[in-house]
Formats: C-alpha cells, structure tokens, sequence
C-alpha cells in the first residue's frame, strides 16, 4: 500500500497543494506613471481558479490589489483579464489547466483605458453596445391577449448569440479594436446580431445601417482572436459574417 | 452639473455614414478580386510553366509572343490591376491596423500608393506597347527572332 502512495505522481492527489507564482501587472493611478509586474506566491489547490489566487493575494498578502469580479461562477462577465498573454474569465480558469512550473502572468485586458491594476473603463466598450440598440424594437402588436410567438427555428437561428456575458474579452483581444477605438468591435456586432436575426425584431434594417458603417463589420479582418477568447464559446467571427451577408443582401 | 437628457433613442454619434463607404466597397473588391486573381494567376502558372515545354519554353521570344496576342494583352492587365491594388489595399489595411502614429500611418498609406500607381502606369504602358523589333534599331540588339521580319 505504501508502495502505491510512493509511486503516485503528487498531483493525483486534489489535495495536495503547491506554490503557484503569479505575476500581476499592477498600476496606481496616484502613486505610479507607468504600469509596473509585481510578483506573488500563493499556496493553491489544482482544482482552483485564478479568481481564488487573486483573493487570496487580496485577503491575505496585498489588500491594495484591485480587480472586478462579482458572481465569481462565469455569468456576470465582470473578471475578463488577460491571464498568459490570453482573455480569458478568472473564475473559469483552473490553475491545474494552465502551466504552474512557470509563473502564471495575469494583466488587465488590452485596448480599454487601464484604470487601477486590473480594472479598465469600459465606457467605450458600453458605448459602442448601446448604439446598435440592444433591444427588441417591434411595431406591431400582438393579438389581444397573444404572446409574441416564434418558431424553434427561427430561435435557434441566433441561439449564439444570446449567449453574451458583455465580459469584453472578445473586443480586447481584437487587434482592430487595439488600434482604431471606434470600431464597434466583436460584442457590440454579436449583441446586434442577437436583434437582427430575431423574427420578432422590426428594426433589423435601422442596426444593418449602423454596422454599414466605415468602423462597422467591415473593418472585421477574420482573425478569429474574438471567437478564440469568448469564454462563452460563442462563434463570434461567424455571427460577424452572418451580419456581412445580411447587409449584402438588404436584409437579415 | 446639469446635464440634458436626449430624446430616447437617438444615436450616440448622429450621421455617421456620409458619403461613400469605402470600407464596404474595399472588402467586397477584396473578395471579388480574390476571386478572379486565382483563376488569372494559376491560368497563368499553368501555361508558363507545364503547358509544352514547360518552364524551358520561357525566353524574350515567348514573354514577346504572348504580348503580341491581345487575348494575353487583357489576360496580363487584369492581372496587373486587379493584384496590385488588391495588394494594396491589403497593405493599407495592416497599416491602417498597426501603424499607431498619425503621422506614419498617413506616410505609408501614400508610400503605398504612389507604389502602386507607378508599378501600373508602367505596367499597362509596357503590356499594351510592347515591341519585340522596334523599327531602327541596331540589328545586334534585336533579338534572333526578329531576322525574319
């Protein structure tokens, strides 16, 4: 019995904890000027997520360090950073699915104003959502007593994209977005595309103007880092073309 | 601070789209172009290099051949029109995307135009004018394939 114990690898063991270096990219609007990598160690268990190093660094090390998170289960879409170099959800990041013999670098996402640590202002991001009208615009009514109905069908059509969480993850990770700031980028397209292809929807044209803008869908180049960093599994970069198409054709 | 609240649903910058939208226009000649290009491009592998004697068939007299023939003539210009500025264009783009500098974006992007526009003034001029025995040369300069004429 003895013998089994010796010749398991350490890790089998979920109990078993171990030292994970982490590596945040710390900023201090009032003390510092330039963003600055500051390291921690922490005691974690394989079967926790980064949110729960990050408390922990919170709670028991440095109370200074600054991030969002509200649910902590993947839903509210408030942790979008940017752990080893990609977007990803703190609390759906498992410290046993990424690499601890080397440090864990975990910054705030790209392309936002940094704020603090790793909060940025989301403004912008906000901004452009609003303005593809995120909401069901109808014009006729129901008959009396009658619900909107639609088919399964015509349901599964943007089934996708309904699964937003606006976490940011996707338009922070689009190199157009990095550069040109008035791109709508990848979520605002996705929550358009929720709308457009919604049967009962009578405003799809007014939403197929706006992305026929100059910084509309076409400034999309297909590199498929949204569809990638979606934490949600969201085919971003087709619901981007599916909204292509749509304008070609006039209509959703 | 007094702030006034728009009416409901008006956009948050007003007239967005003026004019032309270039944007558009330029992603659909890049799929449309792209199109084109590899049926021309490959046609083109194709009878430079397999079709006969294959690559050895190449020299002045051949590249002179096919610029006799107005068939080649338009097969080349399309060629040379649509690549260059769908390369162009795709050039414009990734400056567009990682030349953070004002002033160095607006450089290159006329850098890549004036390339472009030279390489097809010169291009079209030597398609549609090309002469493989100009009259009055010297006969030491002209190639073997002109002694007949």
């Amino acid at each position: 019995m003895a013998q089994v114990v010796e010749d398991a690898p350490v890790s089998s063991d979920p109990t078993q904890t171990f030292t994970v270096t982490l590596i945040i990219r710390r900023f201090d609007p009032d003390a510092d000027t330039e963003p600055h990598w500051q390291d921690f160690d922490v005691e974690m268990l394989p079967t926790e997520r980064v949110l729960d190093a990050l408390h922990k660094i919170k709670w028991e090390t440095d109370g200074s360090l600054t991030f969002r998170r509200s649910c902590a289960h993947g839903i509210c879409g408030s942790d979008a950073m940017r752990i080893n170099g990609r977007n990803r959800l703190a609390c759906k990041t498992l410290i046993k699915d990424l690499d601890i013999s080397k440090p864990i670098y975990v910054e705030a996402i790209k392309g936002l104003p940094l704020e603090k640590d790793l909060v940025v202002d989301m403004e912008p991001f906000f901004e452009s959502y609003r303005e593809v009208q995120p909401f069901l615009v109808a014009n006729s009514k129901p008959g009396a007593g009658k619900e909107r109905t639609q088919s399964v069908a015509d349901r599964e059509v943007f089934d996708d994209t309904t699964k937003c969480i606006l976490c940011a993850a996707c338009t922070s990770s689009c190199p157009v977005f990095w550069t040109d700031g008035q791109y709508f980028g990848p979520a605002a397209i996705v929550n358009a595309h929720r709308f457009i292809f919604d049967s009962r929807d009578d405003n799809a044209q007014v939403r197929l103007d706006i992305l026929n803008d100059k910084e509309g869908v076409w400034r999309c180049r297909t590199t498929f880092n949204c569809t990638e960093a979606c934490p949600r599994g969201i085919q971003i970069t087709k619901a981007i073309a599916e909204v292509k198409q749509a304008i070609m054709r006039g209509k959703p | 601070m007094s702030q006034t609240i728009e009416a409901p649903r008006t956009p948050a910058i007003p007239n967005r789209s003026k004019g032309t939208n270039w944007e558009k226009w330029g992603w659909i000649y890049m799929r449309a172009s792209g199109v084109l290009l590899v049926v021309l491009i490959f046609g083109h592998l194709f009878v430079n290099l397999m079709v006969g004697d294959g690559v050895h068939a190449i020299d002045f007299a051949f590249v002179g051949g096919k610029w006799s023939d107005p068939f080649w003539q338009v097969w080349d210009g399309l060629m040379l029109w649509l690549a260059l500025i769908h390369g162009g264009n795709g050039m414009r783009t990734l400056v567009n995307d990682y030349a953070h500098n004002r002033g160095l974006r607006g450089t290159l992007k006329i850098a890549i135009l004036i390339a472009v526009v030279v390489l097809i003034v010169l291009g079209t001029l030597v398609i549609t004018t090309f002469d493989p025995c100009p009259a009055g040369s010297p006969a030491d300069l002209l190639p073997s394939i002109c002694k007949g004429l």
